[in-house]
């Protein structure tokens, strides 16, 4: 069934948007959350075939008992601290019961009144620079839940499926549940901020070195809450939950639809349901789910088979001292840095190359130029091969290549060449300059020569350029090129040509 | 007297896929209310003095090193399994959606 959907301009002058977010961060330790199985989050284990990274505890099996794994409590000290964060004196696990075969013990073991980290606060920045706190509620750590697909049936993914195959390979892995705050005023800017907080979030993950935060892996997921609320009034609107926002773009569209939908239903006398919705990739729509209140009775108490964590202080201290610079902070100084303009600069960031473009320009090469390789010539040939540009080649040969052509040595369709070459497995530019020949011709003589060939071959043009048409000396120069083979300073050869003509 | 109903326990039956008759209804009616009733007496003897815990053993931080261990086999794995494709354990279709 297709929604109403209220113009946004329209919705944004009849109601006020209100924002939440629960962002899920699957962190990347060599082991599961509560057990020493193998956690697919980890770099080592992508491919992991089905039901391979799994011991008792993932399984839930009888007599099996879970142990807390140190370095994860670490990662969740670390990211809390990095949301601005207090980290709990004591902090404790509880279970949150529900019957569904991706969690085998029927219950999930997770946080509910003693999270690991409270009270913090998120600076975003969107497109234009124009910057939010975002206040935080709280980080708690748990476990992940096993996958699920849906086999059979006619009407698509869950309802009408004949039966279901779970793979237990994720049941366990460590999460940290990021929830915030409710957050107003962001007004029509909501669908933007959305996507500037997962970026955020993002980013600080990435920056921590904790996760690979890859949206369409599920490293990071987002469940996005939005609610109206009539301009004047105080009390929050009843909110929806959109869930299985895979990116970025989707986690903005989906924002953007459900104050579209609820301005909606609210004009036209209606009311809000509180309830789960599903966002739709390729319709670009939500869709109900269940209810909220029936499937929220999780009856949470405290795990019995686990203890209270309790962060030794000394270590918080170490944890908070070993923060990297904040995304946001880094962005801004490397922006004013490189002395880029806002659209260079969000090129960069789009393209997810900031910390190549700097490790290019700490290898030497000027930030302008940096940034014109990768957002140019190597994004496009990355672009051919369906990989990432920064896979292709390393900061370390492209900043050589942009110091062989500021010495002369490359034109930069040489460099071009030398830089396909470099990607070929050839060697560093250099050996690949001289392995293939590409040097430019800087021998004068040999220029002056094939300048005095291109002219007497086309004598007309000579007497053109003599007559003041200077213009026509492009067709030598052309031609100079070719016997070349394109290997000489094209602004070199131009000045020869204008200098032979004129004494002939 | 204790505050358990008899919908009470209907709605936690039905939460945890347990079919009750009856009479099951009434007797644990009955008896999930008595525990109700002594927990409450355990309540009303503690102070505001006394800090709540969650575990008998007065231990905090007993954690492991982040060391992979080892994993079960599929022939393992599915040894207890009612069914299975020889890669994932297969269940009856769902009603309902994922938390």
């Amino acid at each position: 069934m297709k929604d109403r959907l209220m113009d946004f301009d329209e919705a944004l002058e009849r109601y006020e948007p209100v924002l939440g977010f629960e962002v899920h961060v699957e962190l990347g330790t060599r082991t599961k959350m509560f057990s020493a199985a193998p956690n697919p989050a980890h770099p080592d284990h992508h491919d992991a075939a089905p039901n391979t990274l799994i011991d008792p505890l993932s399984l839930g099996l009888p007599g099996s008992l879970p142990v807390v794994n140190e370095e994860a409590v670490r990662y969740s000290i670390s990211l809390g601290l990095a949301l601005g964060c207090e980290i709990a004196e004591s902090s404790r696990f509880a279970r949150k019961n529900y019957y569904y075969p991706d969690v085998p013990k029927n219950y999930q073991i997770s946080q509910y009144d003693e999270p690991i980290a409270f009270e913090g606060e998120v600076e975003i920045e969107l497109a234009d620079g124009r910057r939010f706190q975002i206040p935080i509620e709280r980080a708690h750590m748990e476990e992940d839940a096993g996958k699920l697909t849906h086999v059979g049936g006619a009407t698509g993914r869950i309802q009408g499926a004949e039966y279901s195959l779970v793979d237990y390979n994720r049941a366990g892995v460590p999460l940290v549940e990021i929830v915030t705050k409710p957050i107003v005023g962001a007004e029509r800017d909501a669908p933007e901020l959305a996507k500037a907080y997962v970026a955020a979030i993002r980013d600080i993950v990435l920056s921590l070195g904790i996760s690979e935060a890859r949206m369409e892996r599920g490293n990071l997921r987002c469940d996005a809450n939005v609610s109206l609320r009539p301009r004047g009034q105080e009390r929050f609107g009843t909110r929806t939950e959109t869930k299985n926002v895979n990116s970025m773009r989707s986690v903005e569209r989906a924002v953007r639809y459900e104050i579209q939908r609820q301005a909606a239903i609210l004009a036209a006398g209606g009311t809000i349901v509180q309830e789960t919705r599903h966002w739709h990739e390729d319709t670009g729509r939500t869709s109900a789910g269940r209810p909220k209140s029936d499937a929220d009775d999780y009856r949470y108490f405290p795990e019995p088979d686990l203890l209270p964590v309790q962060p030794d202080r000394a270590l918080v201290e170490e944890l908070r001292a070993a923060l990297p610079e904040q995304p946001v902070a880094r962005k801004r100084r490397l922006k004013a840095e490189w002395g880029f303009t806002d659209l260079e600069f969000q090129d960069v960031v789009n393209a997810d190359l900031l910390a190549t473009v700097e490790a290019t320009v700490a290898a030497g090469a000027a930030p302008g130029s940096a940034r014109k390789w990768w957002t140019g010539e190597i994004a496009r040939l990355a672009n051919d091969r369906g990989v990432e540009a920064s896979s292709l080649v390393s900061p370390e040969h492209v900043a050589e290549l942009q110091r062989l052509v500021d010495g002369g040595a490359l034109t930069d369709r040489l460099a071009r060449q030398a830089l396909e070459g470099v990607i070929a497995g050839e060697g560093s530019p250099t050996e690949v300059v001289a392995a293939r020949g590409l040097q430019v011709v800087s021998d004068e003589s040999a220029l002056v020569a094939a300048v005095d060939e291109a002219l007497a071959a086309q004598p007309d043009v000579l007497q053109k350029i003599r007559d003041g048409k200077v213009q026509a000396a492009g067709a030598v120069i052309g031609a100079v090129m070719k016997a070349m083979r394109g290997q000489a300073d094209a602004a070199r050869v131009r000045e020869i040509v204008l200098e032979r003509a004129s004494q002939a | 007297m204790s505050e358990i109903t008899r919908e009470q326990v209907q709605h936690l039956a039905g939460l945890a896929r347990i079919a009750l008759t009856d009479d099951e209804v009434t007797s644990l009616t009955t008896e999930l209310g008595a525990i109700v009733d002594a927990i409450a007496k355990v309540s009303e003897a503690v102070g505001p003095d006394v800090p709540a815990t969650s575990h008998p053993v007065p231990l905090a931080n007993v954690t492991r090193a982040d060391v992979e261990g080892g994993t079960l086999t599929h022939e393992q794995a599915f040894a207890g399994a009612p069914s299975h494709d020889g890669e994932r354990f297969r269940v009856s279709a769902i009603l309902g959606e994922e938390q």
